[in-house]
C-alpha cells in the first residue's frame, strides 16, 4: 500500500523560531501523507499518525538549544504519544529538543570548533530504528547538516549501553561508510549523528533537504520513507 | 510568604570541553595573562515568593533540575539571598 493509500496524517510542531516547518510540509506532501501544523501551545493533539519536530531556532536558542521549546504546552502531549508507540522524529532543533526533553537520551552541545556546518555528510546507518523499512545496517546516506550546536555527548558510562542496546542510528563517516575522527564534522561523541529510543528518532541532518538529486541528494526521501515504513527507495 | 533573590551558577561539569572557556584562554594568553583554565557559565537570577529560606532553595533546586540546567553536561549551585 502508497501513503497516498493509506493517507497517514503527520503532526509537525511549529515553535516560535522553528524555521524547516515548510520545507518539512512539502517533504511530506512531496510523500503522499498529509501535514497538519500544530501549535506549541497545544494541550491535546489532534487525530495523527505520526510526529514530527522540525528544525530552526526555538526561542532563539535562549538558554540551551531546545530547552525552552521542551518546556512548551504541547510537550506534555508529545511524550504521551511517544510513550504509547507513536513515531516521534526530530530533526536538527527537533532532535534538540526531543533530547532536552527526556525523550532521547544524551545532549547536543555547540560545535568544539565554534563553526556553524552547512555541508553534506555521509551518514552509516549503525542500527535501523523501530518501524523503519528499506534500511539497512551499513547503509549509506548522503544528507546536509546545519549546525552550530550538533555536538552529540552522552553521561559518562552511558555511550557503551547505547550501542549495545542497537540506540546509535547514525554515524557521521565517509563516502565508504568507515566512521574515522577525520569524518566527524562537529565533536559529536563516536560520531554520533541520529540515535532512537522506542518509537522515537532523532537526527541533526535534514532529510527534508534532500528530497531529490537536483538539490544534491536524494536520500532524505529515503531517510523518509524508511520512517513511514515504506520499502522502495525511490520517487514515489 | 517572603521574597527571595535565587541566584543560580549553571556550568558545564568538569571534565566536558568549554570552547567558549578555551578560546576565551586563549585570548587571555594573547593579553600576556598567566591564566590556566577558563569555564564560561551562566549566572541566572529569579525572584520568588516562599514561605522560608529553606523552601526557597528547593524551589531553586527544581528550577536547576527541570530547566535551568541539562544535567547531561551541566552542574549548577543556588544561592538563596532575603529581600
Amino acid at each position: 500500500m502508497t501513503l497516498e493509500e493509506t493517507r497517514q496524517v503527520v503532526g509537525i510542531v511549529v515553535f516560535p523560531g522553528s524555521n524547516c516547518d515548510q520545507d518539512t510540509i512539502q517533504a511530506i506532501m512531496d510523500l503522499g501523507a498529509i501535514p497538519r501544523v500544530l501549535d506549541y501551545r497545544l494541550r491535546q493533539l489532534p487525530a495523527i499518525d505520526r510526529l514530527i519536530l522540525p528544525g530552526g531556532f526555538s526561542y532563539g536558542d535562549y538558554l540551551r538549544s531546545g530547552a525552552l521549546a521542551a518546556a512548551a504546552p504541547i510537550m506534555d502531549a508529545v511524550g504521551e504519544a511517544a510513550t504509547a508507540g507513536m513515531p516521534v522524529l526530530g530533526i536538527c532543533n527537533g532532535f534538540q529538543i526531543l533530547c532536552e526533553r527526556g525523550l532521547l537520551p544524551g545532549a547536543l552541545l555547540p560545535n568544539p570548533h565554534g563553526e556553524f556546518v552547512c555541508r553534506l555528510e555521509t551518514l552509516r546507518v549503525t542500527a535501523v530504528p523501530s518501524g523503519f523499512q528499506g534500511l539497512s545496517v551499513g547503509d549509506r546516506l548522503a544528507l546536509p547538516i546545519a549546525h552550530h550546536e550538533g555536538s552529540y555527548r552522552v553521561s559518562d558510562g552511558k555511550l557503551h549501553e547505547l550501542f549495545e542496546q542497537g540506540q546509535v542510528f547514525l554515524q557521521y563517516s565517509d563516502p565508504d561508510g568507515v566512521v574515522h575522527p577525520l569524518t566527524n564534522p562537529n565533536g559529536s561523541v563516536a560520531n554520533i549523528a541520529g540515535v532512537t529510543q522506542g518509537s522515537v528518532v532523532g537526527l541533526m541532518p535534514h532529510p527534508e533537504r534532500a528530497m531529490a538529486e537536483y538539490l544534491g541528494s536524494a536520500d532524505g526521501r529515503r531517510l523518509l520513507q524508511a520512517w513511514f515504513g515504506q520499502k522502495g527507495g525511490h520517487g514515489c | 510568604m517572603k521574597t527571595y533573590r535565587l541566584g543560580l551558577h549553571v556550568g558545564l561539569k568538569e571534565g566536558v570541553l568549554d570552547p567558549a572557556g578555551q578560546a576565551t584562554l586563549q585570548v587571555l594568553h594573547q593579553m600576556e595573562f598567566a591564566a590556566t583554565e577558563v569555564r564560561i557559565g551562566k549566572w541566572i537570577q529569579v525572584v520568588i515568593e516562599a514561605e522560608d529560606e529553606v523552601r526557597a532553595l528547593a524551589i531553586g533546586d527544581e528550577m536547576g533540575r527541570r530547566l535551568l540546567a541539562n544535567p547531561v553536561m551541566e552542574a549548577f549551585d543556588v544561592t538563596v539571598t532575603p529581600l
